[in-house]
């Protein structure tokens, strides 16, 4: 076996939590300190495998396998492909940004700290496990962090988010487990890429495979969140600290769109041909009335949550149209949206710190007071509308030109073109959302409010140039995303 | 020439943005005006080695270039290049770019003085021109909307330049919103011309189109797609709303963005897939129709108008619906087969362009000596302004050539490119041409009107500042030098653009300088420009005929005309503000709340009081348990005798 690159990357950060737990008289800046060497650390060895990467190779690589549990044969089974390598990239990183933009934390921090990296060794373990009882044990190790960071670290009804969420995962989760279960004892393996290879679907009845399939994406919906299961999310965003919101929207949606790819797609592509028109009506559902909601929502928190609901269902659109192109875009997306919104997420806390104000009717003016994060916040703001040049565009361009090409799904064109009316409304909430906050003329009472700090200049402008990277040269990560996409391609027969 | 050299013309305003954003601003803020000599020194150099080009595809065989491109993106069968195309249409939008660029970029100098935004606005006016330029040389469609965007994103940041004045914040959302309305159809047509040929790259597309290996009704979509962009960037009726509030932001800005950039996206986009338009009779009529329409539809509102630059962007977009008109009824002739393929393809070019081109001129003109007379009076309403012809004589000179050459009187700039569009209009769309006709006499009055107004009489100004009417005030006086030699500049080409071959160069024809006035249709225009300069005359200057008898004679017109057809009031009040905003969109939050949310909430509710009440059974006492258990085992035994 090589070098176990993956398994340091996802026990690096539960190994800083363990150490952050034990530190002797630990004081604040030390505890955050180590949290942003681990966090930080585990971002350059992610890094790093994206150099190491074979980008002429399908499959899985950097694979760990080692048997876990011989009677069920369940294996301790670690591997990562064009789909997981840009998710485990993004994790690590916005891991590292959660840790900055947590720096002025200053209650129980040391619980505060290990709690956020027990939760990235959860996600990271999400996107490299190819075994699915690890990948589903991994699954639920993020939910205790979460309920505790929403409802400690909270504001307003953190105890009625906290549970909501858990309540939802939960749910979820029932499901998932179900579908795991009887892929096992049908297919004889948690082994997802032999399940992947195996024709499962020929070989059981159709009921049964559209059953699976159903449970498995109903539980992946509640996280992505799908219509109707998304309310807890922007309860759970309005009420969590920064941090945690970068962190929910920036890695737990995608761990939605990246299990519904990696595990219902790729065990079931026959299914989700049957199901795809069905399946990009929701994602239109997704995308226009999570638009149409966002208009009417005064807390910046809560918008920003329910517009991503709305970009999400691209990501929805991408994944069910079936094409190369659109399920390359539609893994763009999510990583675009992981960095646009943990951007803007990480620009609304700014704001609230300086300001103690999320209600946008009560800002204004503020472009004065505070240029930089009012500059950052238009980029983040134009990225999310899908300006070229920012990685919003060439993923929502690349989920509409796959989605128009695609050959597998009756009347994808029509979905299509209504999926482009979304971006008309992302840019009217998003500019009346820019001109509400920050222009007009400065109020008195925002007098002498600071503008962002060096760390805060330093966290919000890494984050932005990543953005411009993709949107100017987007190949850089699809054509890792489409040696991922090709084998999936392959099993629906294109 | 080296193949670089298109791209340096592109890449030297964007370097100049670089620069300024992240080395002047930040670190020599001090030092402002080297932002503004950065930005003069790589447009002037732009402009240079447009002239190059320009020369070099006169010399070249059917004046087209070849250029290499490059891959941008390869996903599967999918590829997306990025390459430059270097043909006559390139050239000259480059010329026009470039120059009338340049000279805003001169004269804003003056006009920013000791703005604290000083390096910003040179930063977003290098990238607004920057990003003008790529779109003019960009060979696909998906590089070229890029751009198209770009453009889109520079006039929001300058409309709301000033973005601590809330209607310039309110105008730029609007301009960015109302414009992206006709991306909507520019990008769904991108890809649907993609999913139908498998190609992104303009000429491609116009090989198929012509040799009609695209199908007749794919073609009016995709073509009809693609104008709904170009309504909205040229602000044509029913997207025209954004431009008049546009002027918002700085006045150079408004010069730039109604002559050379921006607004004249549209136009170029329609005459770059001008084949496309031509395959299609329903496409090109539409253009003709809508183009036609708007150029009267906006002169009626500039005829009643009090601000200068609100007027002067009505008349833009009525000059723009002129273009549009150029170029839908040549198309038509195309399309009925009344001109030949080989002849029309470059005539509709011509016809639109060429006004396109004189229009970039006198226009930018117009607007600099609005900003000439609002640098010495502080306002933009004609009402207050009178007698500036004193103080101002260069201001008042050029603004009166420009004004000449817009009216289109011979021999200046104008005449030229108005008199093709009209005969033009004359020979395939005769209903168009007489509202063309019309515009003709209106153009003529609305600008008169500014003319006399400003100018002639005895000044009107200075009464809220200095107490009482003054017939000088103090602070009137001429522009400086850096202001005014720009305009002169442009006064000269006001008056000599139209003699320029642009026209023979795009593939139309010239007239000969006198032979012009041969035609009957030259004098016809001529005499109904000369009449409303005439009414303005004897309305404003001679005061024949008193304003207020005919504004009360005409009371439900000029109240139609000054209220915009109540279009804003349709759009914002009613559209968004009614039926989205606070109708559907709230009616989907409230089902958002109440009825999605609310059955989850209404289950957990559920659960618990489901709990409440079954925890009463709980009682913990031994008899009552065993009544239950007493009662059930009899239930059970009943079950079993009665169903066996």
């Amino acid at each position: 076996m090589d070098f176990p690159y993956l398994s340091i990357i996802v026990f690096l950060p539960i190994i800083g939590a363990i150490l952050i737990a034990l530190l002797p008289h630990a004081d604040p800046r030390r505890i955050k300190l180590t949290a942003a060497f681990f966090t930080l650390v585990t971002f350059a060895l992610s890094l790093s495998l994206f150099f190491m990467f074979d980008q002429s190779l399908e499959g899985a690589q950097f694979v760990e396998r080692a048997s876990w549990i011989p009677p069920l044969d369940a294996q301790y089974f670690l591997g990562i492909d064009g789909l997981s390598l840009p998710m485990l990239i993004l994790a690590t990183f916005l891991g590292f940004i959660a840790v900055l933009v947590s720096w002025k934390i200053d209650l129980r921090v040391r619980e505060y700290f290990a709690w956020l990296l027990v939760l990235e060794t959860g996600v990271l373990g999400v996107f490299c496990s190819l075994d699915l009882l690890l990948f589903f044990l991994f699954w639920e190790v993020e939910i205790l962090p979460m309920y505790l960071l929403i409802s400690i670290w909270g504001t307003g009804r953190k105890e009625y988010s906290a549970m909501k969420f858990v309540i939802f995962t939960l749910a979820g989760s029932a499901m998932m487990l179900a579908g795991i279960l009887l892929l096992y004892f049908h297919g004889g393996t948690f082994d997802m890429m032999e399940l992947a290879g195996m024709g499962l679907e020929g070989a059981i009845s159709t009921l049964l495979a559209t059953a699976i399939f159903f449970l498995l994406f109903i539980g992946y919906a509640v996280k992505l969140p799908v219509f109707p299961f998304h309310t807890w999310l922007p309860d759970a965003h309005t009420d969590a600290p920064t941090a945690v919101s970068v962190i929910l929207a920036g890695i737990l949606l995608k761990m939605g769109g990246y299990a519904i790819i990696r595990v219902c797609v790729s065990i079931f592509p026959g299914v989700s041909q049957d199901y795809a028109v069905l399946l990009v009506a929701l994602a239109l559902v997704n995308i226009l009335y999570g638009a149409a909601v966002t208009f009417r929502q005064r807390d910046l928190k809560r918008l920003i949550a329910y517009s991503s609901i709305s970009h999400m269902g691209y990501v929805l659109l991408g994944i069910f149209a079936l094409s190369q192109v659109s399920m390359t875009g539609a893994t763009l997306q999510m990583f675009s949206h992981g960095l646009i919104t943990g951007l803007l997420f990480a620009l609304v806390g700014l704001v609230y710190n300086k300001t103690h104000v999320r209600d946008i009717t009560q800002l204004g003016g503020l472009a004065r007071r505070m240029p930089i994060i009012a500059v950052v916040f238009s980029v983040a703001g134009l990225a999310a509308l899908g300006l070229p040049g920012t990685s919003g565009f060439a993923a929502e361009f690349l989920v509409f030109l796959g989605s128009f090409k695609s050959t597998l799904v009756d009347g994808i064109q029509t979905y299509a073109i209504l999926g482009i009316v979304g971006i008309v409304l992302t840019a009217g909430y998003i500019l009346w959302l820019l001109q509400r906050v920050f222009y007009g003329p400065a109020k008195a009472q925002y007098d002498g409010v600071p503008d962002a700090d060096r760390l805060e200049r330093f966290t919000i402008f890494s984050m932005v140039a990543v953005i411009m990277l993709i949107g100017i040269y987007p190949a850089v990560l699809t054509d890792i995303i489409k040696t991922g996409v090709s084998p999936i391609m392959a099993s629906l027969g294109l | 020439m080296p193949s670089g050299v298109p791209l340096a013309i592109f890449l030297l305003p964007f370097f100049s943005f670089i620069v300024i954003s992240f080395v002047i601003r930040p670190f020599l803020n001090s030092k402002p005006q080297l932002s503004g000599y950065i930005t003069i020194t790589s447009i002037g150099t732009s402009l240079i080695l447009s002239l190059w080009v320009l020369a070099e595809v006169s010399s070249a065989p059917g004046h087209m270039l070849s250029m290499p491109d490059y891959e941008w993106l390869v996903i599967g069968d999918t590829v997306i290049r990025f390459g430059v195309t270097v043909d006559a249409l390139a050239a000259i939008m480059l010329i026009v770019v470039t120059s009338v660029s340049l000279l805003v970029q001169v004269y804003s100098q003056g006009y920013m003085h000791g703005d604290p935004g000083y390096s910003r606005y040179f930063a977003f006016m290098s990238l607004f021109t920057a990003f003008m330029l790529g779109l003019v040389l960009a060979d696909n469609l998906i590089i070229l909307y890029v751009f198209w965007e770009g453009v889109g994103l520079c006039s929001y940041l300058l409309i709301g330049f000033w973005f601590h004045r809330p209607a310039a914040a309110r105008a730029a959302t609007k301009a960015f919103i109302v414009t992206r309305i006709g991306d909507f159809g520019f990008l769904a047509a991108i890809l649907f011309l993609y999913f139908k040929t498998g190609t992104f790259d303009i000429g491609e597309l116009h090989h198929l189109a012509l040799a009609g290996a695209i199908g007749g009704t794919v073609l009016t979509w995709a073509a009809i797609g693609v104008f709904s962009g170009a309504i909205g960037k040229s602000a044509q009726f029913p997207l025209h709303t954004w431009l008049p509030d546009a002027m918002e932001g700085p006045t150079p800005v408004s010069a730039l963005i109604h002559a050379a950039t921006m607004v004249a996206a549209g136009i170029y986009l329609v005459a770059r897939m001008f084949p496309i338009f031509a395959s299609s009779l329903t496409a090109v009529t539409t253009v003709a129709a809508i183009g036609g329409f708007t150029a009267i539809f906006a002169a009626t509102m500039g005829l009643v108008m009090n601000d200068i630059k609100r007027v002067l962007a009505y008349s833009t977009i009525s000059q723009l619906g002129y273009m549009m008109l150029g170029l839908g009824v040549v198309g038509i002739g195309v399309a009925n087969d009344a001109i030949s393929l080989e002849v029309g393809l470059g005539l509709g070019v011509a016809v639109g362009i060429f006004h396109l081109f004189n229009h970039a001129f006198f226009k930018s003109l117009l607007f600099l000596g609005a900003g000439s007379v609002n640098h010495a009076t502080g306002t933009f309403d004609i009402r207050e302004m009178g007698g500036l012809r004193k103080v101002m004589p260069w201001t008042y000179a050029t603004f009166l050539i420009a004004s000449l050459s817009i009216v289109g009187i011979w021999p200046l700039a104008g005449f030229w490119s108005k008199e093709g569009i009209l005969d033009h209009a004359w020979d395939h769309q005769t209903a168009l041409f007489f509202l063309a006709m019309i515009t003709v006499f209106m153009t003529a009055f609305y600008m008169f009107r500014l003319v006399f107004l400003t100018f002639a009489g005895e000044y009107r100004g200075g009464n809220a500042g200095h107490g009482g009417a003054s017939a000088h005030a103090p602070s009137l006086r001429e522009s400086p030098l850096m202001m005014v030699a720009p305009m002169g500049l442009l006064a000269i080409l006001a008056v000599i653009s139209g003699w320029l071959p642009v026209s023979s160069f795009l593939g139309g024809k010239s007239e000969s300088f006198f032979g012009a006035l041969a035609h009957p249709m030259a004098w016809v225009s001529m005499v109904l420009a000369g009449l409303g300069i005439l009414l303005a005359y004897a309305l404003y200057s001679a005061r024949w005929l008193s304003v207020e008898s005919l504004r009360r004679r005409f009371a439900p017109l000029h109240t139609l005309f000054s209220r915009k057809y109540w279009f804003d009031e349709l759009y914002e009040r009613v559209i968004v503000v009614r039926v989205l905003v606070d109708g559907i969109f709230a009616l989907l939050n409230w089902f958002d709340t109440r009825i999605v949310d609310g059955v989850v909430n209404g289950v957990a509710g559920g659960t618990i009081a489901a709990g409440r009440v079954i925890r009463r059974l709980e009682t913990g006492q031994l008899q009552v348990y065993g009544i239950a258990i007493f009662i059930g085992v009899l239930a059970i035994v009943a079950c079993f005798l009665i169903f066996g």
